[in-house]
């Protein structure tokens, strides 16, 4: 009995449990052995470039797709088991699919309306529920209005009470802001955050930003190639990439060959403290191009010959040759020392640096 | 909305050829029907479409295309649903048989159920000894009828359905919905004016088929002929009043067709298939 009981908290910690799911389109393999987890209440973010099987992954969760091996559980629950309607998980969809012959009062209640009419509220009820919902995504005054003259971020909006009326133990976005201008979607991002933490609901998020991930999420799972490469909170993962390629994808990278040797890091003639638990050997050397501390040409670090220096709003571009390799750099406008400009020789230390095994 | 460009000196050309074509082919045609119709008064026009015979051909007509039109709505439905929804092999080909009665000439559309359902035909002898007439009878003009016109509700759904993608299907699944009430609350509603268009173009053809009809009907007289076939009966009798009135019931029906058919384009434009307009 206790082993029993043992099970049920572990259950309760992780809400979502996702168990070696393989998933195939004929002879192209969308999800590899995929295993992850997210906890109660947990705003977890599925990241990748297209075609690493993200979406396919929400789609077995809501249901719309059978993997061909694995297991989903959720609250302990064979998920698999149950057909889409029952497993009671608000999808938001990427284009929105708001029911288009319907008026968002009426996209909202689907829901409700559907249910068995043992189950189903009765009408003042669904007409409550439907007015605080629009209240909750402040779309007043707007029910009687038809998908077809909202603009985007009320679509969205509209799709997201939609989801929640139905009360889900889950909820399921896929890009959902990906149809919308920069402007809106940055605006709609925090609002959606606020929105999780009101409601309380475990919530699994599909994009390829990797800003709206790491701004977004509790924790970040990256994926490629329907393989999982890494998860973690966003710090871990943007300051931990595990692979070249998620340093790469969560932000711009700057790339340099190196030797790790006794613990200690040699890039060219410069030699520093390698990063905790790199194996000696030959390595690629990555770091962030703004993460960089200048020095004078006869400090220490990286020697490197400054071609050009170009202001780009906020940032300044510093284009140098290093090695013989052209770097792109990257600093703020006033935080950048004087000695930077064209034509001069400085020395340039990675701030940062992460080390990978040469393949 | 397409900008507009205009070839100098080629504009007025066309536009007088396609007016001068119009006018001699389809409106002075059918100003004759009329004509000749009414040529005698309006009681000569009413007494033929009053004989027997003729009313037996407007009720036959109406009764063939009342069983096909249906039957063609539902296969149209599922044949889209199937085609725009799911993937499986041999889908193109699916499409292609689907369009195949409009590639072919109808008389091989009649013909084949001669070849099948004929005294000659394959089941000939065995619809013979159980006493089951499909040849010069009513089911045999609706097999034929069919037959014809079974790619117009079909053609007018799949690229709409395909255009408008199955999320909102998904989604109602998702919001817990059953195969059925999403079929009837969210699919049937998005493709409703399609479908009518499908059903009003189908219906058109269906009343107005003439040559799988004939080869099916045996053309006897107040008993397998259609309104189409009606007239050219009376036509071959020389009784040309009766014929025209005939004719124009036939002709005022294409252009009721018309009228609702454009009325359904610029009201509904964005819910019938884009790009495909006949």
């Amino acid at each position: 009995m206790n082993f029993r009981q043992a099970d049920d908290t572990s259950a309760s910690v992780n809400a979502l449990e996702i168990k070696g799911i393989s998933k195939a389109y004929g002879r192209f393999p969308a999800l590899k052995n995929v295993s992850l987890q997210a906890k109660d209440k947990e705003f977890l973010a599925l990241l990748g470039p297209s075609g690493s099987g993200k979406t396919t992954l929400l789609r077995v969760l809501a249901g719309l797709e059978q993997p061909d091996a694995g297991e989903v559980r959720f609250a302990g629950e064979d998920f698999l088991a149950l057909p889409v309607r029952r497993r009671k998980v608000g999808m938001v969809f990427q284009h929105y699919a708001l029911f288009r012959h319907m008026t968002v009062a009426q996209n909202i209640a689907f829901g409700l309306t559907v249910r068995k009419r043992s189950e189903k509220p009765a009408k003042s009820e669904i007409a409550d529920r439907v007015a605080h919902l629009l209240q909750l995504v402040q779309l007043e005054g707007l029910d009687k209005r038809f998908p077809s003259q909202l603009s985007g971020g009320q679509r969205q909006r509209v799709a997201l009470a939609r989801a929640l009326a139905i009360e889900p133990k889950m909820l399921l976005l896929d890009e959902p802001f990906g149809a919308l201008d920069a402007q809106v979607r940055r605006e709609l991002r925090r609002w959606l955050r606020e929105l999780h933490d009101r409601a309380g609901v475990t919530t699994v998020f599909v994009t390829h930003d990797q800003e709206e991930a790491l701004d977004l999420a509790d924790r970040v799972a990256i994926l490629k190639d329907g393989e999982l490469i890494q998860l973690g909170t966003p710090n871990q993962v943007y300051e931990h990439p595990a692979t070249p390629f998620v340093f790469d994808f969560l932000g711009q990278a700057c790339r340099m060959p190196g030797v790790v040797e006794k613990g200690r890091l040699l890039i060219a003639d410069w030699e520093s403290e390698a990063p905790a638990g790199a194996a000696d050997g030959a390595v690629d050397v990555f770091f962030r191009p703004d993460e960089v501390a200048f020095a004078p040409a006869d400090g220490a670090g990286l020697s490197a010959l400054v071609r050009g220096v170009t202001q780009r709003g906020p940032d300044v571009r510093i284009d140098c040759v290093i090695e013989g390799q052209t770097v792109e750099l990257q600093a703020h406008g006033p935080t950048l020392p004087p000695g930077v400009t064209t034509g001069l020789s400085v020395r340039i230390k990675p701030l940062r640096p992460q080390v990978y095994a040469t393949a | 909305m397409n900008p507009s460009i205009r070839l100098p000196g080629i504009a007025p050309l066309f536009v007088a050829l396609t007016l001068a074509i119009l006018g001699v082919l389809i409106v002075f045609p059918l100003g004759v029907v009329f004509q000749q119709a009414f040529s005698k008064g309006f009681a000569a026009y009413l007494e033929p479409l009053t004989q027997p015979d003729a009313l037996h051909a407007i009720r036959l007509t109406l009764i063939v295309a009342a069983i096909s039109v249906p039957l063609n709505a539902v296969f149209g439905v599922a044949a889209a649903w199937a085609v725009a929804r799911f993937e499986f092999k041999g889908k193109s080909l699916l499409v292609t048989f689907i369009d195949l009665p409009f590639s072919m000439s109808p008389v091989v559309s009649g013909l084949v159920w001669v070849l099948l359902f004929g005294a000659q035909g394959w089941f000939g002898p065995w619809l013979q000894e159980h006493n089951v007439k499909i040849i010069f009878a009513t089911s045999g003009l609706v097999l034929a009828t069919v037959l014809v016109t079974l790619p117009f509700v079909a053609r007018e759904l799949i690229p709409l359905m395909q255009d408008q993608g199955a999320d909102e299907e998904a989604a109602a699944l998702t919001l817990g919905a059953g195969g059925f009430t999403t079929f009837w609350r969210v699919t049937l509603p998005n493709i409703k004016w399609a479908l009518l268009y499908g059903v009003l173009l189908c219906n058109a053809r269906a009343m107005g088929e003439f040559g799988a009809v004939s080869v099916v009907s045996g053309s006897v007289r107040g008993l397998t002929t259609t309104l189409p076939l009606h007239v050219e009966v009376l036509y071959n009798d020389y009784e040309f009043v009766g014929a025209f009135a005939a004719a124009s019931i036939l002709a005022s029906l294409g252009l009721v067709t018309l009228v609702i058919k454009t009325f359904l384009e610029w009201r509904h434009s964005g819910e019938l298939s884009a790009g495909r307009r006949h």
